[in-house]
């Protein structure tokens, strides 16, 4: 099947890509450009390891063709930190141990990210509710939430 | 390498002009899929050996997602839509809120970004939670051909599981809603194996709006999902509670009306039983809380 060239701004640098028309977005990411802190979990919309952000909102990037992106937006979990200095809501997820074996953190990251950017201020049940399509089998979530929360003090998502 | 096969092949395209979907439906017949947001497509296609040569992508057609609201005129959302974005909208939430509750139940909120209103009544699961809220608000289908659009009840376009009354030359194109009836207060009730982000075992929605020429003086509608081959109103219901003076015994007979007419099959989410049951209890917990807050 024929490729298309597309161009994708991941992280704030445009990235010109030949892709097939079934490459999903995911593995754009993670096969194209060796962006491999976006997780493949389940490629089924279940697990939200694969959450990046379109146009600053989260998507699971295994359910998005790469082909219809062209020209848009993407960040991912290694667009967070800037200069190494890590994002309130990392340091916060390294301080209170939200991370075990570290699978999901890059989806929770990023969707947690989005939450803080649309809703500073949420309660536990907000985060409840933005988390439901990540899926953690280490933590018990409840340290993912106390880093949203502490975060969400702490100047959120800069 | 790919860790799992992922999607066969297939050509995207993504449609410019509805004269260029007529063109690509003529021409390709079943071997070409529309796509929306695709999280029902991709799915649905993945790790098989094949599947549609070609994906037409038509949610970039003019109009497609577009929200027009008007008091007098009601509510017209285009097909491709979001679930996100019918739930952030604030004339949505205030005089279809069942629209917006059901929206929150669907999957989770990054699925929600691509999920959209088109694909999900497209799809024609039993299950789609959106339905229910679209049997109730009385939703009209806007379908287009090459001979123009035609307008069809939603509840005239589900045929069977995964089944619709889309002529080969067809897509959808908007849905539309009529102004809600005065006073209406309404609520989606969705039972899943988890509270949050799990498929319907059951959901009603429901919508209950006063009518002095009811001897009840409220008029009632119920659309229920999940329990039969396709999502359905209960009309036979609706009317029983229209013409009596409401009481508790009133609404449990309704209630059990309901779970009589209700034909699940068991599947791995519930028994037929159970399901028939919550049918019962889903309804019988709605109309109180309604017709409480109505009273
Ligand atoms: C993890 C996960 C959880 C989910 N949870 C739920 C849930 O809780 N409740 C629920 O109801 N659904 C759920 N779904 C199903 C799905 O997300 C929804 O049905 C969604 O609304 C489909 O929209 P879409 O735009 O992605 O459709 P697509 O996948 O793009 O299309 C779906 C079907 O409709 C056809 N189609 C699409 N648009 C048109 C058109 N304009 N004209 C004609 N045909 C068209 C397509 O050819 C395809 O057959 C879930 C899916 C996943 C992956
Ligand atoms: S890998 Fe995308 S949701 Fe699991
Ligand atoms: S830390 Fe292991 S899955 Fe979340």
């Amino acid at each position: 099947m024929e490729n298309h060239a597309i161009t994708l701004i991941v992280n704030g640098q445009e990235e010109a890509l030949l892709v097939p028309s079934n490459m999903t977005l995911l593995h754009a990411l993670r096969d194209g450009l060796g962006l491999t802190g976006t997780k493949n979990g389940c490629e089924a919309g279940e697990c939200g390891a694969c959450t990046v952000l379109v146009d600053g909102e989260p998507v699971n990037s295994c359910l998005v063709l790469a082909v219809e992106l062209d020209g848009r937006e993407i960040t991912t979990i290694e667009g967070l930190s800037s200069n190494g200095k890590l994002t309130p809501l990392q340091q916060a997820f390294a301080d209170l141990n939200a991370v075990q074996c570290g699978y999901c953190t890059p989806g929770m990251l990023m969707a947690g990210t989005a939450l803080l950017r649309r809703n500073p201020n949420p309660t536990v049940e907000d985060i409840q509710k933005a988390l439901v399509g990540n899926l953690c089998r280490c933590t018990g979530y409840q340290r993912i939430i106390d880093a949203i929360m502490e975060a969400s003090r702490n100047g959120g998502t800069r | 390498m790919l860790a799992r096969p992922g999607l066969p092949d297939f050509e995207y395209l993504k449609a410019e002009s509805p004269q260029e979907v007529f063109n690509l439906l003529k021409d390709k017949g079943p071997d070409l899929k529309l796509m929306m947001g695709g999280t029902d497509l991709f799915v649905q296609m993945r790790d098989r050996d094949s599947g549609p040569g070609t994906l037409l992508d038509i949610k970039g057609l003019p109009g497609m997602q577009e929200i027009e609201f008007g008091k007098t005129v009601g509510l017209t959302l285009g097909a491709a839509v979001t679930l996100n974005q019918i739930s952030a909208h604030k004339d949505i939430r205030k005089y279809y809120p069942v629209l917006c509750q059901a929206a929150d139940t669907v999957g989770n909120y990054q699925l929600r970004n691509r999920a959209t209103l088109g694909g999900n009544i497209c799809n024609a699961s039993p299950s789609a939670d959106m339905a229910p809220a679209l049997l109730i608000y009385d939703a009209e289908l806007i379908l287009e051909s090459p001979g123009g659009e035609r307008q069809l009840p939603v509840a005239e376009f589900w045929v069977g599981p995964g089944k619709i009354a889309l002529k080969e030359d067809e897509y959808l194109k908007a849905i539309h809603f009529p102004p809600p009836p005065e006073g209406a207060v309404g609520q989606y009730y969705k039972l899943g194996r988890s509270k949050m982000g799990d498929l319907a075992i059951v959901g009603v929605g429901m919508l209950g709006y006063p009518d002095p020429e009811t001897p009840a003086g409220l008029r009632f509608k119920i659309g229920i999902n999940s329990t039969a081959p396709t999502p359905y109103r209960v009309p036979a219901v609706e009317d029983y509670l229209a013409q009596h003076s409401l009481s508790d015994d009133v609404l449990s007979q309704a209630a059990e009306d309901a779970m009589d007419i209700s034909a699940p099959i068991e599947d791995i989410r519930a028994t037929a039983l159970y399901q028939k049951k919550m049918v019962r209890n889903l309804t019988k917990k709605g109309l109180k809380e309604i017709w409480g807050s109505l009273k």
